[in-house]
């Protein structure tokens, strides 16, 4: 259903809403976040809280993990990757289609924290790009919140592809 | 098309039937099929290549490793006290657990004996870890059998003891709780009212998922039967903790070789008959009853905190303090305590000395001293300094407590100094991830997820 | 000394080397040819009945000679008992006999020295790395291997 459809059946036939065509596709992806959850580590604790009912992603149209990455828009990489796990997380990178997302959870994926040795990778950027970066061993829910309504702002701000 | 179909000599030769594999080759018919390491069913990443034939598992492939984080390596280039922040990250569902197993594991080579409180609130602190450790295992093995109610329920409960850890250690999962000769601080005010109200909460909680889960037909055929081991078996593999408990053999080490305040508490060990998946279920969560009757026993038991009793001392703020100090004004820090910040309630002189050792070589001083009092100040210089620090006599020890999945032992080599020669973790999954080839094979696939949801592998302490 | 100890000092008399009881860990060193007899003792002895191999690790010594420790924890239900054998074994030659065949915990323990102190085990029926990836070079528990040494598999070195 084209956007056009959408405006005819919310507000009527003859009714119209002007908006930049980048800010309506920024809107609806912004509340339409499907997740990848990459959990490799005690992030994943902080992670299942989150997405169980007492932080409630749903209010962000983010509750539903995506396991495939081809289904999923964002990927959530969560807890340290060590070297020998490096080309499987690149490798889910690439199977997911445009646009996707990539969020940093947890200072083992952005920094490499406290790990810093021969098998742990320093900072998933290193590998991957990365949208936003949530710091903290790890990070508390309200942070982990506060980094998914920042990525919705990138999202609703960047330039569009379609 | 057609044409084309039919010279292709692999077509044709599969449409021949002398062609055809014979009765006898298995091999033709098995298909290899590749689970992990990013699994949605598997929380945690290992790789399970299995050879199926039909549904049927005939030769499975674990691969691990892939969290290995190099925790004995970087012990060695920490200090002694040091290691604890990494201890957390081991077993990331029971931190506290395992902060506490290494702790002893160094009291020992040091002879130290924490005092009785810090005892007390280590057995309190390693039952609300075990619980939660349970309720995760539980809900999440649940939830990878579809019922996602279960789930929900347990992270509710295990919210609740989150709240009790945050409250006390000031942190929800990696807390650092553990200090060598004791803990970090004594417990906040109003944590037995609070604690004993949520227990309901999570007894309830535990009460509806048994309600959802126990007799739930699919539920009770999905993990009745599947992935069973036998006692003997598992001893041979070394196996501990639920998953021995769950073939019958009524072993604890809470029992076995008392530590901490086990020795006088009452609770019983949950065994199972067939070593099952089911068994295993039930185990866990009988013990989160038991868990939970031993923290009340505590509470019982343990004399009353430093807040109810004491008169509270009069506050100054620790720059007051220092000045005064300086200035050699003693009148002024006579019964005074230095104001900490809220984040380090509990660790105020009055309440350090009762949840720590009295022993300068391992014990830090409080705040409250060290901003009062040259030796103080010297003591925690000492301690924190670069290559100072705890130094433990050279030597060797064991210590080992029963974490939530089994034995956790700590082995620590120390050759004098102010770091550990050697920090070996012996990590309770370890052993039950090596049987799991046996326990998968010969089961349908379909038992791999309900197998490996009581398994409870947990990367942390797998991989280390 | 322990009853294990005097039993064990008694009967592998040839193999016997030290031991002493630490901080009430009771603790053997034996010379390393005889650990599968030693093992094979253990297990079937009436008296002792350590059916449990509980861990098997390693010790690196670099200044040392014989430079790694094996380190064996053994541990009996019956009698809720534990003992550790330890075995000093050379630089040049690091190998010692597998516990496989009679425990199924030495599998994956033998595999982890091995991938981590580069320890062989001689009779193991599958000696491959276990923590670390194939293609990983070095041991890096041993001291001599650099805590940021990396070997990534694809990316830039970091």
């Amino acid at each position: 259903m084209g956007l056009k459809q959408v405006v005819t059946r919310v507000f009527g036939d003859d009714s119209f809403i002007t908006t930049k065509l980048d800010a309506a596709i920024g809107w609806s992806r912004k509340y339409s976040l499907f997740m990848y959850p990459f959990v490799t580590a005690c992030c994943g604790m902080e992670y299942m809280s989150v997405s169980s009912s007492h932080y409630d992603l749903d209010r962000f149209g983010a509750a539903f993990p995506r396991f495939s990455p081809r289904q999923a828009d964002v990927l959530i990489v969560v807890g340290t990757i060590s070297h020998k796990i490096a080309p499987v997380l690149t490798r889910v990178y690439e199977q997911m289609t445009e646009p996707k997302w990539v969020i940093a959870f947890g200072v083992c994926t952005c920094t490499g924290g406290f790990y810093d040795n021969y098998a742990t990778v320093q900072g998933i950027d290193t590998l991957i790009p990365v949208d936003i970066y949530i710091p903290g061993c790890p990070p508390r829910p309200e942070t982990v919140i506060q980094g998914i309504m920042m990525l919705q702002e990138k999202i609703q701000k960047q330039k569009q592809e379609y | 098309m057609a044409d084309d179909m039919s010279q292709d000599p692999e077509l044709e030769r599969r449409d021949d039937p002398a062609a055809a594999p014979a009765e006898d080759d298995v091999d033709a018919r098995r298909m290899v099929i590749n689970i992990g390491p990013s699994h949605p069913a598997m929380h945690g990443i290992i790789r399970i290549v299995t050879e199926l034939e039909g549904e049927t598992v005939r030769q499975a492939d674990i691969e691990i490793g892939y969290l290995h984080r190099a925790f004995e390596k970087s012990a060695e280039h920490v200090g002694w006290n040091g290691v604890m922040p990494y201890t957390d990250r081991l077993n990331y569902v029971s931190p506290l657990i395992n902060n506490f197993g290494y702790c002893m594991a160094v009291e020992k080579l040091m002879g130290i004996h924490p005092p009785e409180r810090a005892e007390y609130i280590r057995t309190i602190m390693a039952e609300l870890s075990r619980v939660g450790d349970h309720l995760t295992c539980v809900g999440a093995s649940a939830m990878e059998l579809n019922a996602f109610t279960a789930f929900l329920y347990f992270m509710a409960a295990r919210e609740l003891v989150y709240e009790l850890v945050e409250d006390v250690t000031g942190a929800r999962i990696t807390v650092a709780y553990g200090r060598v000769g004791g803990v970090r601080a004594d417990l906040p005010e109003g944590f037995v009212p609070k604690a004993l109200g949520f227990f309901k909460t999570i007894r309830q909680n535990i009460a509806e998922v048994h309600g959802l889960l126990t007799r739930n037909r699919i539920f009770f055929d999905r993990m009745r039967d599947t992935g069973a081991i036998s006692a003997a078996d598992a001893l041979d593999y070394g196996i501990m903790g639920p998953f021995l408990r769950g073939t019958g053999v009524a072993h604890d080490l809470r029992k076995a070789e008392p530590y901490h305040m086990y020795s006088r508490m009452e609770f019983d060990v949950p065994t199972g008959t067939q070593g099952d998946n089911y068994d295993r279920y039930l185990v866990r969560m009988e013990e989160m009853e038991q868990s939970l009757r031993i923290c009340e026993q505590c509470f019982k038991q343990m004399e009353p905190g430093a807040h109810q009793s004491a008169i509270p001392p009069e506050y100054i703020d620790a720059d007051q303090m220092v000045d005064g100090a300086k200035h050699a004004r003693t009148e002024m820090l006579i019964d005074r305590e230095a104001r900490l910040s809220p984040n380090l309630e509990g660790q105020e002189h009055r309440h350090k000395r009762r949840v720590i050792a009295d022993d300068k070589a391992a014990a830090m001083p409080s705040l409250g001293k060290t901003y009062s009092n040259i030796e103080s100040m010297m003591n925690h210089f000492m301690l924190v300094m670069n290559c100072h620090g705890i130094r433990p006599p050279a030597g060797e020890a064991y210590a080992a407590v029963e974490g939530a999945n089994g034995e956790l032992g700590f082995y620590v080599v120390s050759d004098g100094s102010g770091y550990p020669y050697r920090v070996r973790v012996h990590p309770p999954c370890f052993p039950i991830l090596a049987s799991l080839e046996q326990v998968l094979v010969g089961g349908m696939v379909a038992d791999i997820i309900a197998t490996f949801g009581s398994v409870n592998m947990i990367g942390g302490e797998l991989d280390r | 000394m322990g009853r294990a100890t005097d039993i064990l000092r008694a009967r592998f008399a040839d193999l016997f080397l030290d031991a002493h009881e630490q901080h009430g860990d009771e603790t053997v060193v034996f010379r390393p040819e005889g650990i599968v007899a030693i093992a094979t003792f253990l297990r079937s002895d009436a008296e002792l009945q350590f059916n449990v191999l509980m861990d098997v690790t390693a010790v690196d010594y670099p200044g040392r000679s014989p430079r790694f420790e094996v380190v064996y924890h053994f541990y009996s239900l019956p009698r809720r008992a534990r003992l550790r054998v330890k075995l000093p074994v050379p630089e040049d030659q690091p190998a010692v006999d597998s516990l496989t065949p009679l425990w199924k915990s030495a599998n994956w323990y033998e595999r982890e020295v091995w991938d981590m102190f580069g320890i062989r085990f001689q009779g193991h029926p599958n000696l491959k790395r276990i923590l670390m990836y194939e293609s990983f070079e070095g041991h890096p528990l041993r001291k001599d291997y650099p805590i940021k040494k990396r070997q990534p598999l694809i990316g830039p070195m970091n």
